[in-house]
């Protein structure tokens, strides 16, 4: 591994101001060098400061390595440095002259559904590894179908320890058609190959000299390339509201004193000043008057942004309505089928009650029936009592009130929900509304070769 | 060793003074809906900030005076604008905080008006119920009276301005954190966060710790504070000081540091990247007087913020992740 001083680099501090920001999870078996990879990634981008680096090269010298070992970087709690393994999702920044990342570094093992679908559930991307010795295994297709469930945008497969198979062109595309005949299996849309040795950094920031065949991007390069997000103005406008923000008498401005506005951020689409818009469930419409971010007033907001709306009436609206564009707005429902991961230590049975919070809104739900666990092999369901642990399976909730829930097929923030154990706080379930399973992608018409260089 | 000179001039920024998105308003192509980066984190710093306000009782926001804590209180001024921030700030006071960031912690809260609550360490001290460590440093004694003010206020939310990037264990850190009813974080048990779906239900005793500038790194808030002209305490520019040498920091002379006999008194021209504790906070060297060289210093400097300036976390490997197990910040 190199020692040069790293440093930023100046060119992606500049480029930073104008960047835009993906958020990347990462996913693998034990031992495919997850961690090696996010600590090159790291490295290679030189997010890396001397003294990190200096205490990752004092530890690995005590435990007699003779290079250091990037793993070290991520793996942050004392256990995990004891026992060498990760524990927990960490939080990594790097940048590039383009974009900046968050990186959630999702651990393999232990608790894997659970901490994968914690990185992928805000993931633009996933980086999975596969080991090109081993190739395509049970958690690879597991780590697959929880991405293709989650309906990621992008995955990015990194065949990882090519220097282990010399660099092997016949191995590499055994291994690339092996990933892709699952992926479309599972229904995963956008799925990239990449042939990269973690340890040595071939095709990570740079492309290799040592895997002349392959001609397509290096990771990093592919990831300053994807396209961040869904366009909001292909997308329905939705705002969940958080607060109505009302200063009455404590307006630090007496012409505040009448404000009233509706706070929250744009879930997905775009609004304007005019706009008509209804609010749910009450169903009462009205227009946009004003947007507000601060002090500052905007003719538009689109999501993400987090904004205030001024409205024409004074409507009847409080926290955990949605306010959303009146032409194509969804229907509140108390009666809602779901995929839901489950988290939690005890078992989910059916009548069963919970919390269930989507968007700003918290109601009770009863479990109405549990219609079965998706065996993560092949994507079918089989008929279950309870659903166990880092279990997934269809449920059919009631809702103590109608909430304005939408297929999570179609909007990820319109269709994602919590559950909560009402007695004790806890997260207990990440929740996908509709019942529908991702189905398995038509073939390719053209090579995949090309097709992995059009983005 | 530690100090931070900038090796290229680059422009801190593109030219764009204001908010990038609202010089975008009102265009129509894709490429022109899409946030900046630093436009996403403030984003996702609101929506936290507001979601925890309509979720919790009573919540408080740490406010040091230190530039996280700063840039935290900045976005929930824009959070709640134009009403005022409906919670009080919390200030956890070691007895050696620098003079100068008190008198900004103070001009601050009045500026915006908002209610002050002091939990000083000193008070523990002067009766007892801590004791002063043996390498003088205070940092680690303010988990007790932090935890009191918890308590004795009924605080359900406590927001602080701890950010990933800073230190390994707070890489692994959520969001919204819950601590247990003896305020300790408990790494191997943390709730899955999901989405951007925050869930603070917790069980009476215990209470939640937000982070909502977890996904900042050090070059975003001083982007930040230079884009939005956030006033900041004076030290965090270069100033001349009254130093000495220590543990390959310089450290500012003063009633609680003091040089030994082999540490020399030198004049140099520092500043600040963190500011914490008098005893063990070290400045770094620089000329840097404007946010926009801070930027481009920061961005070319070889070590991290808390390497170059803090003592206190060079203890052990685990030293931050020991202190939050407890209840720190």
């Amino acid at each position: 591994m190199s020692t040069t001083t790293p440093l930023l680099d100046p060119a992606a501090v500049a480029g930073a101001a104008r960047g835009t920001l993906l958020r990347l999870a990462t996913a693998g078996s034990v031992d495919d060098g997850k961690s090696t990879l996010v600590g090159r990634l790291l490295h290679d981008t030189k997010s890396v400061l001397s003294d990190q680096l200096a205490a990752v090269e004092r530890v690995s010298r005590d435990r007699g390595l003779t290079a250091a070992d990037l793993a070290l970087l991520t793996d942050g709690l004392r256990a995990e440095r004891e026992q060498g393994i990760t524990i927990d999702v960490a939080y990594r920044y790097f940048a590039t002259a383009n974009r900046s990342f968050v990186l959630a570094d999702c651990p393999g093992h232990v608790q894997y559904t659970r901490n994968t679908v914690t990185g992928s559930s805000t993931a633009d991307v996933v980086v999975l590894l596969v080991d090109a010795r081993k190739g395509v295994l049970e958690q690879t297709r597991r780590h697959l179908a929880v991405t293709a469930l989650l309906r990621v945008p992008h995955v990015v497969v990194a065949v990882n320890k090519i220097d282990l198979v010399d660099f092997s062109q016949e191995v590499y595309d055994r291994v690339e058609a092996e990933v892709q005949a699952v992926a479309r299996e599972l229904g995963v849309v956008d799925a990239t190959a990449i042939p990269v040795s973690a340890l040595d950094g071939d095709n990570v920031a740079a492309r290799s000299p040592r895997t002349p065949w392959y001609d397509g991007p290096s990771l990093l390069e592919l990831l300053e390339a994807l396209p961040p997000s869904d366009d909001p103005a292909n997308e329905s406008f939705r705002l969940p509201v958080q607060l109505v923000i009302r200063p009455q008498g404590a307006a630090r401005d007496e012409a505040h004193r009448d404000y009233r506005g509706y706070a929250g951020q744009v879930a997905s689409g775009v609004v304007r000043v005019g706009d008509e818009v209804v609010a749910l469930p009450s169903g009462r419409r009205t227009t946009v008057t004003g947007i507000d971010l601060g002090e500052r007033s905007l003719d538009e907001a689109f999501a993400p942004q987090s904004v205030t709306l001024r409205l024409a009436d004074e409507i009847d609206i409080s926290r955990g309505d949605v306010i959303a564009s009146a032409d194509d707005a969804p229907e509140p429902t108390q009666d809602i089928k779901a995929v839901v991961c489950w988290l939690g230590d005890a078992p989910l049975r059916p009548g069963q009650r919970l919390l269930l919070k989507h968007g700003s809104r918290t109601v009770q739900t009863a479990v109405r029936t549990l219609d079965g666990v998706l065996d993560l092999d092949d994507l079918h369901t089989v008929p279950s009592e309870a659903l166990s642990l880092n279990d997934i399976g269809l449920v059919t909730l009631r809702l103590a009130a109608p909430v304005p829930v939408e297929n999570y097929s179609t909007s990820r923030r319109g269709g994602s929900f919590l559950l909560i154990d009402a007695h004790d706080g806890r997260t207990v379930a990440a929740g996908m509304v509709g019942a529908t399973l991702p189905t398995a992608a038509p073939a390719p018409t053209e090579p995949e070769g090309d097709e992995v260089w059009e983005i | 060793m530690t100090t931070t000179t900038p090796t290229t001039r680059i422009p801190a920024d593109d030219g764009a003074t204001g908010d990038t998105a609202y010089a975008r308003s009102g265009a129509k192509s894709a490429d022109d809906r899409r946030l900046t980066h630093l436009d996403a984190l403030e984003a996702e710093a609101i929506l936290v900030i507001r979601e925890m306000a309509g979720e919790l009782e009573r919540p408080a926001l740490l406010f040091s005076g230190g530039k996280d804590s700063v840039v935290m209180l900045h976005l929930a001024t824009k959070a709640f604008w134009p009403a005022p921030i409906p919670f009080p700030v919390l200030h956890v006071d070691t007895g050696h905080n620098f003079p100068e960031v008190l008198a900004y912690r103070d001009e601050t809260v009045e500026r915006l008006g908002l209610r002050l609550v002091v939990a000083s360490v000193q008070d523990y001290i002067d009766d007892g119920r801590l004791r002063e460590r043996a390498d003088g440093t205070r940092n680690p004694l303010q988990t007790v009276p932090l935890l009191d003010a918890i308590n004795d206020n009924r605080f359900d939310g406590v927001f602080g301005g701890g950010r990933r990037d800073e230190e390994k264990a707070r890489a692994k850190e959520r969001i919204v954190s819950l601590r247990d009813e003896f305020g300790q974080w408990d790494p191997k048990n943390q709730r899955p966060e999901l989405w951007n779906l925050f869930n603070p239900k917790h069980r009476p005793g215990e209470h939640v710790r937000v982070f909502p500038i977890s996904n900042w790194t050090e070059v975003d808030i001083w982007r930040y504070i230079d884009r939005e002209d956030i006033p900041l305490a004076p030290l965090y520019y270069a100033h001349e000081r009254e130093v000495f040498r220590r543990d390959g920091m310089w450290l500012a002379v003063g009633p609680v540091s003091r040089p030994r006999d082999d540490e020399p008194v030198e004049t140099r021209l520092v500043r600040y990247r963190t500011v914490g504790d008098m005893s063990c906070t070290g400045a770094v060297e620089s000329p840097a007087t404007t946010n926009a060289e801070i930027v481009v210093e920061v961005a070319a400097s070889t070590l991290t913020e808390r390497g170059a300036t803090r003592a206190d976390d060079r203890i052990s490997e685990a030293a931050m992740e020991d202190r939050k197990k407890e209840g720190y910040f």
